[in-house]
């Protein structure tokens, strides 16, 4: 029985960097268990919690910013789940904030979401980076194969920036990718077309951005 | 290595291997020690992978039992799968625990979990991936005690050489015994000094003090001592009572085969099916109070956030209070979401009102082993049921919602015939048919058909495994015979049987085998993609060693076996008397309701005396020996 809907913001860290995303659906299902806080599970012979996450994050990501929807089967504050999921969280979860969302039905998160954004912390220069980066801009198309079919990546490109620190500490890339109807940018796909190894970097989600106006 | 080293060289590795989530640790409930703060350090090896060996109990147990103990520590290793072991071996990472990311050769102590044959060569791999030797002789006080433990180990001998220590029997209090001694011995001490206090011990067994002797006809005479002092006999350790459970077990961040948490209801088994190598290595049997397990479920649950308990015991109809304690956890945990598993229930009805009341999730389907499908030949096994019965089993579990059961039987028996054979398929299509009438076509029986490998200690370990060529022609026929609508058949393969009876009644002269057949690349031979029969056959031509001496062949009634040293609690002379009866298809009741003298009693006399009451099913004795 759906009671409340709250949408919690929060990181997944090292931890649980290689933890998937049924899995961290598991894990979360057992940390609302832990915290004595009743999920509202669908009907039949298999019940299932009911949530919904945003945007699966891929294996090996680490994110600051994922945001998920969970359906409650009793009615609390928002200060009262945080509080209590504080208590019950295991490492490699934090949450940065509890929101109770008013509309109980309807307008699921996967739907809502517009644009992601990525830092991703490099190991060492590339020499040529930048110049990479401006002609990837510049073109019309960029045309990859993933899992055997081919896709266009350019335009899930919103913006890729090349932050390189005056004090010689590492550089990194902001990297800016839309979710569209005919896919979703992955930022593993932006670093192999810049030739630079996807697992040499570290890959952090910084933001899921949702549709204007349709948040609440 | 240095640990940052370690950290570094896994960084780059991880993210290229399938499944990373195997090789990081850092789990909900995980315990990490100070290292430097504690006497004795014991890794936990599981030489499978992480995914297999996390569902193991076993290694749950000990993990809880020795981090209790301030003064020592335990951390877990696992297998890594074929990509994370070039990965290591190119990068030359030795095998490191998970905890705190320490090469296994670090550890004082390296603790093996062996509860079966095929295990084997993967736990030389390990010893070899951690660059510790795999001889026992060649290690000294510079590398950890390797000490192994679990079912397999009631026959130590085929992997005597490699083992410095086996624990033989159950862990929980000799374990702490074990790391008492070994925090005792003098800092820096010989590896002799250490294994001759820990031969103290009873039911620890360290074969560097035995030797085995041969007939000529290759066959094993007798274990002669090397040390005077060294004990004859191993009797295997028991708890007098179940121990508390784990309340706070590890839980994994990926999945794994049994993602719940386990709770032990019962150890041991009343029965005396005859192929059961369980049934007597756990006897006696020990109940768990149906109230410390509420209590216990009360704290496990807030403590993982686990949606399901698996209640374990070798038989969950045969706990004493099953109704009781089921309506119980009902009444309790309503409205959770809690889902209760029962593994192992025995072909009645009740099975079906249980499993009903448990409802909350409804599996694929309900699972029945009659383990042979006619009347004579479950009597020769000791699994007396009716085929009626078994059919009215079935037609309840169709009727209470199951559309699949599945029926799990065994080939190879022995008197087996082809019309033994045959009537697999007869009976698994008359449970369809029952089906049929009762739920119409959606009904389906899934039928999986292994082999009997027979095993050391049990009524069965005169007889021969079945030769090849039968297995085959018997597996023939039930893939002619046991076909159409609704029905589904799965089998072993019969080399799988093979490999499997040469380890389980092997002898010390198999070790060679094993290491022969490990150097040449055998590992993971549980998996079907990875068991290459080729190499192991190879192995015994080198070695010079005839497989079939150790599988098919008949033991003589007055034949010593290699294990003869090991006593399971339970007499040889009670087993051959079970052995002898079953040739006259003569069936034993199960012992709760008579005692059947095995042995058990008298070995254990003063533990039941000091455990009265209804826990244990053995009947109460007098004053102690």
């Amino acid at each position: 029985m759906k009671k409340q809907r709250v949408r919690i913001t929060f990181s997944k860290t090292e931890a649980m960097r290689f933890t998937g995303h049924l899995d961290l659906i598991l894990t979360w299902e057992r940390t609302f268990r832990r915290a004595a806080l009743p999920l509202s599970y669908s009907e039949g012979f298999n019940p299932r919690p009911i949530m919904n996450l945003a945007a699966p994050l891929p294996l090996g990501f680490i994110s600051s910013a994922e945001i998920g929807d969970f359906w409650l089967s009793d009615e609390f504050t928002p200060d009262q789940v945080r509080s209590s999921l504080d208590k019950s969280l295991p490492p490699g979860l934090i949450v940065h904030d509890v929101q109770e969302i008013l509309q109980l039905h309807g307008g699921k998160l996967p739907s809502l979401v517009e644009r992601s954004d990525y830092m991703i912390t490099l190991p060492n220069d590339y020499p040529g980076l930048q110049e990479k980066i401006d002609l990837l801009l510049q073109s019309s198309q960029c045309i990859r194969t993933r899992k055997r079919k081919e896709y266009d990546l350019r335009p899930l490109i919103h913006d890729i920036v090349l932050v390189s620190p005056d004090d010689g500490s590492p550089p990194s890339l902001r990297v800016s990718l839309l979710i569209l109807p005919i896919g979703t940018g992955r930022p593993d796909e932006v670093l192999s077309t810049l030739d630079i190894p996807p697992h040499e970097t570290i890959i952090c989600r910084t933001a899921i951005i949702l549709k204007a106006g349709e948040e609440k | 290595m240095e640990f940052t080293q370690l950290n570094q060289k896994l960084a780059k590795v991880l993210p290229t291997v399938e499944m990373p989530g195997r090789y990081t640790g850092g789990e909900l409930n995980q315990i990490i020690k100070d290292w430097q703060k504690v006497d004795v350090r014991t890794v936990l090896l599981f030489p499978e992978i992480y995914d297999l060996g996390m569902s193991n109990l076993g290694l749950m147990i000990l993990y809880d039992i020795i981090n209790q103990e301030p003064n020592y520590l335990a951390e877990r290793s696992f297998i890594p799968w074929v990509d994370m072991e070039a990965a290591l071996r190119s990068e030359n990472i030795p095998l490191y625990s998970l905890e705190s990311k320490h090469p296994l050769s670090d550890f004082d102590i390296l603790a093996v979990s062996l509860p079966y044959e095929s295990l084997y060569t993967n736990f030389l791999n390990a010893l070899d991936l951690a660059q510790i030797p795999i001889y026992a002789k060649d290690r000294t006080k510079d590398h950890p005690l390797v000490i192994v433990g679990g079912h397999s180990t009631f026959n130590p001998e085929p992997i005597a050489p490699f083992i410095d220590a086996a624990v033989i029997g159950e862990g929980e209090e000799i374990i702490l015994e074990i790391l008492e001694t070994y925090a005792r011995s003098q800092p820096g001490s010989s590896k002799l000094d250490k294994l001759n206090h820990l031969k103290e011990i009873e039911g620890l067994y360290i074969p560097a003090f035995y030797e085995p002797v041969y007939n000529a006809d290759g066959t094993f005479s007798k274990l002669k001592k090397t040390v005077a002092e060294a004990p004859d006999q191993i009797l295997k350790r028991i708890v007098g009572k179940l121990p508390p459970p784990p309340k706070k077990p590890i839980v994994p961040y990926i999945d794994t085969v049994h993602n719940r948490a386990p709770l032990e209801i019962m150890r041991g088994c009343t029965r005396g099916c005859r192929f059961c190598h369980a049934g007597i290595v756990t006897r006696p049997v020990r109940e768990r109070p149906v109230e410390e397990i509420l209590e216990t479920m009360d704290t496990l649950i807030p403590n993982t956030g686990y949606s399901e308990i698996g209640l374990l015991s070798l038989s969950s109809s045969d706990y004493t209070q099953i109704v009781d304690l089921v309506e119980s956890i009902n009444k309790r945990f309503a409205g959770q979401n809690i889902a209760i598993s029962l593994p192992s229930l025995r072909i009645e009805s009740v099975s079906v009102s249980l499993m009903d009341a448990l409802s909350g999730k409804r599996r694929s389907g309900f699972t029945l082993a009659p383990e042979a499908a006619t009347e004579r030949l479950r009597n020769i096994i000791n699994k007396p049921i009716s085929d009626q019965q078994l059919l009215d089993t079935a037609k309840e579990i169709y009727q209470h919602g199951w559309h699949t059961i599945k029926l799990y039987f065994m080939i190879g028996h022995p008197t087996e015939t082809l019309a033994d054979v045959e009537a697999i398929a007869n009976l698994s299509k008359r449970v369809l048919q029952v089906g049929i009438q009762t739920i119409g076509n959606r009904a389906k029986v899934n039928a999986s058909v292994g082999t009997f490998v027979p095993k050391p200690h049990t009524p069965f370990q005169w007889v021969g495994v079945t030769p090849q060529d039968e297995i085959t022609e018997k597996l023939d026929l039930l893939q002619r015979e046991l076909r159409g609508r609704g029905l589904k058949l799965n089998w072993n393969d019969p080399r799988e049987t093979h490999f499997e009876s040469w380890l389980s009644r092997g002898d010390r002269k198999l070790a060679e085998v094993i290491y022969k057949a490990w150097q040449s690349g055998a590992k993971f031979d549980a998996w079907r993609e990875h068991f290459d029969f080729t190499l192991w056959q190879e192995a015994f031509a080198e070695a010079g060693l005839d497989p079939e001496f150790y599988s098919t062949r008949v033991r003589a009634e007055d034949e010593v076996f290699p294990w003869d040293h090991i006593n399971p609690g339970v007499k040889k002379s009670f087993l051959l008397e079970d052995y002898q009866w079953s040739q006259e298809g003569k069936t034993r009741a199960d012992c709760r309701g008579d005692c059947f003298s095995c042995g058990i009693l008298p070995a254990y006399n003063d533990l039941r005396h000091q455990n009265p009451g209804t826990l244990w099913l053995c009947p109460e004795v007098s004053r102690g020996k």
